[in-house]
């Protein structure tokens, strides 16, 4: 089957050998944890905890009265023992529960299977998905029941599934699809329900032939759902390339997805949504890619939420002496992290990226030289020189004007400038300062 | 034949020369003669330290009345003193000059730094990444949009990581202080010899794990000042530049030489 693909993108090394073949195991439970109140785009949550209280595992924590939020949820039983600052992948400290684990991991009273899941309405459904804390798991982590609840005039006609796990060595996704096919399949179908969408595809790239047929096999005999291998395309799996790939329609500027009749889900977050309809339970673990050169022992993992990153490198037999560089996520779109020491592990950590000087260059930023390789391989078709060069200059308003906004931050120009300019750091400034302007 | 091509074009440009003419008189702008002298006095930086948008807007709204005759900071005394006299008005005060000090002492040598930074090299980006990589969550970040944001490069980087801020060539636009994230830059009255050169409102002990040159709010300082002209307000030392008489006895008693 040959697809269409979406115009631009780049072609980086895979780097996925050093995990896809290993399978998820456990990480050992974590004595403390510290859960962020934010770990998801939109308002914070407010902790519903006190200092000295007793918490159960799955116990809601933190929630907030604002639409686009999600709730936060104790992955450990045992005691609050401080509510305070504590560092947290987008670079600044967030309010944290700090939670000791008494080692018995007891559920909550909340955490009630629902064996009769398929006969829950659209508006149960959504509920349920919204107070079990579910986001977006590819690292986005938008709230899901906000993806879910398009505007009522609107009228969905896909749901597509993105397991393209278009990063380089990330395997997070590859390993969920091989060793839970049959959840992502109900996660997905109970996202269809939701939106009310006649039809279902399954994207994943042609690097991992052993995932499509896995997939296909589980999606056997369901006539609205379909398994696509892709073209192997960094960034594949972005929402507005997904859906130009899959329906040939164009998300216009500034819109969403619904405008074009169409959800995009992640399978971590379909694995999620299976697990919280039909278990109850809340979204208080992931897999996590640990890879890179400069860790040990890599490894997929199953972590806790709020698990500090420390523990996690420990298990894996600790970073090598010559680590130069931590990256929580891809390294395409992945943050960059001051290190590892008192920074937990939240809903949108897909991966523990541990670069040595093998895989991290420095360079010098020299002038650009008008290739317009930037603007070739960008897939949302704007020009990044040019909003390099105004935001270089404090321009932002121009930058504003060449469509800044519209980037998605897949840092494709950035990977191929010649002339090695920081492109998508600089329009990520941008987008800060124009949104805020915005704001005011 | 030329001679057709002679007069035809000839008939134009006086059909045309007679149009402009006409619009120049017609449409003629009328500007008041002071906007053009009172552009002729300023210095020209198009700095935008009056507030407005460049040299001739400032010239404009000064013969208005809007703005204020001492508006221009580059030029001083010497230019608003002739603005007030074209506008008839008496000179104004000869108001001390301001120039732009950097009131961090944080360099790679006495602060501690968190990570190597290796992002775009502008200070704002430098913060949104785990908070900058200073230590210190008030000290300079060392990223040099100062240096970039001013009108007559009057400001270098040293090799330590520091702003070398060149108090002759500033001309107190105070561009490179609104530029700044972390407000380290003052402009401070040039007659005024001392000030503290920490904005930090940690305490004592935190600052000391961080800087070797912080202020640590010992008060020391606030207790010797023989004008009373020193307070403590968060955990930093404030001299007020009105009432110090430059004794010198705060740079003497600081255990940290935080004072200058």
């Amino acid at each position: 089957m040959s697809f269409k693909t979406f115009k631009g993108g780049v072609h980086p090394g895979h780097f996925k050998s050093a995990t896809e073949k290993k399978p998820v195991v456990p990480a050992r439970p974590p004595t403390t944890v510290a859960i962020p109140m934010s770990q998801h785009i939109g308002a914070p949550c407010d902790p519903l905890v006190a200092v000295g209280d007793e918490v159960k595992m799955g116990q809601k924590i933190g929630d907030s009265k604002g639409f686009v939020s999600a709730p936060v949820h104790s992955s450990v039983s045992g005691k609050v023992v401080k509510i305070g600052m504590c560092n947290h992948a987008l670079g600044r400290p967030v309010q944290s529960v700090f939670i000791e684990s008494d080692g018995q991991d007891t559920w909550h009273e909340d955490v009630q299977p629902n064996p009769n899941y398929r006969d829950l309405t659209v508006d149960e459904l959504k509920k349920i998905i919204r107070e079990k804390g579910i986001v977006g798991m590819g690292g986005a982590t938008f709230p899901t029941h906000v993806k879910l609840s398009p505007p009522p005039d609107t009228k969905i006609d896909y749901v597509l599934i993105n397991a393209a796990e278009c990063e380089p060595y990330l395997t997070a996704d590859h390993r969920a699809m091989l060793e839970r096919p049959e959840e992502i399949v109900i996660g997905l179908q109970l996202v269809m329900k939701a939106v009310n969408a006649p039809m279902g595809y399954i994207g994943i790239e042609d690097n991992k032939p052993d995932a499509v047929e896995v997939m296909k096999k589980a999606a056997e005999g369901i006539s609205n759902i379909e398994v696509h291998a892709l073209h192997t395309k960094y960034p594949q799996g972005a929402e507005k390339q997904l859906i130009s790939v899959f329906t040939g329609r164009e998300v216009p500027s500034g819109g969403l997805p619904s405008a074009v009749g169409c959800v995009v889900q992640n399978v971590g977050t379909c694995i999620a949504i299976s697990d919280a309809v039909r278990f109850g339970k809340p979204l208080i673990e992931r897999i996590v890619t640990i890879t890179g050169s400069g860790i040990t022992e890599p490894k997929n993992m199953l972590v806790r939420v709020g698990t500090f990153i420390e523990e996690v490198i420990e298990q894996c037999g600790g970073f090598r002496p010559n680590i130069k560089k931590m990256v929580l996520g891809g390294p395409m779109m992945g943050l960059a992290q001051p290190g590892p020491d008192n920074l937990p592990v939240i809903k949108g950590t897909s991966g523990i990226l541990c670069l040595t000087d093998v895989e991290v260059n420095l360079y010098e930023i020299s002038p650009c030289i008008r290739c317009a390789k930037c603007v070739d391989v960008c897939p949302v078709s704007i020009m990044p020189l040019f909003i390099g060069a105004s935001v270089e200059q404090g321009l932002y308003e121009k930058a504003e004007a060449y469509n800044a906004m519209d980037c998605i931050e897949c840092g494709c120009c950035t990977y191929i400038c010649p002339a090695k300019r920081p492109l998508v750091q600089w329009i990520r400034m941008a987008k800060g300062d124009i949104a805020a302007k915005r704001r005011k | 034949m030329i001679g057709v091509a002679i007069i035809s074009l000839g008939a134009l440009g006086l059909l045309f020369g007679g149009v402009l003419a006409f619009a120049a008189q017609k449409f003629a702008v009328e500007i008041d003669p002071k906007v053009q002298m009172v552009q002729e006095y300023l210095a020209g930086a198009n700095c935008g330290a009056c507030g407005y948008a460049g040299c001739a807007q400032f010239a404009e709204e000064v013969v208005a009345g809007n703005a204020p005759v001492t508006g221009c900071t580059p030029g001083g005394s010497a230019v608003s003193g002739k603005i007030a006299e074209l506008m008839g008005m008496a000179a104004p005060e000869a108001e001390a000059r301001h120039v732009a000090q950097l009131v961090c002492l944080g360099d790679c040598a006495v602060a501690k730094e968190k990570f190597t930074y290796h992002g775009v090299p502008e200070c704002k980006a430098a913060l949104m990444f785990g908070g900058g990589p200073s230590a210190c969550r008030f000290g300079c970040v060392g990223q040099g949009t100062c240096v970039r944001v001013c009108p007559v490069d009057a400001i270098t980087m040293s090799e330590k990581g520091l702003p070398i801020i060149d108090k002759d060539a500033c001309i107190s636009c105070g561009k490179c202080k609104n530029a700044c994230p972390r407000q380290v830059i003052d402009l401070i009255n040039s007659k005024t010899y001392h000030y503290v050169q920490c904005k930090s409102q940690d305490k004592g002990k935190q600052v000391r794990e961080v800087c070797e040159r912080g202020c640590i709010s010992c008060g020391l300082c606030v207790k010797n000042c023989p004008a009373d002209a020193i307070r403590m307000e968060d955990n930093l030392a404030i001299i007020d530049s009105y009432i110090c008489t430059n004794c010198g006895t705060c740079v003497e008693v600081c255990p940290r030489n935080t004072i200058a």
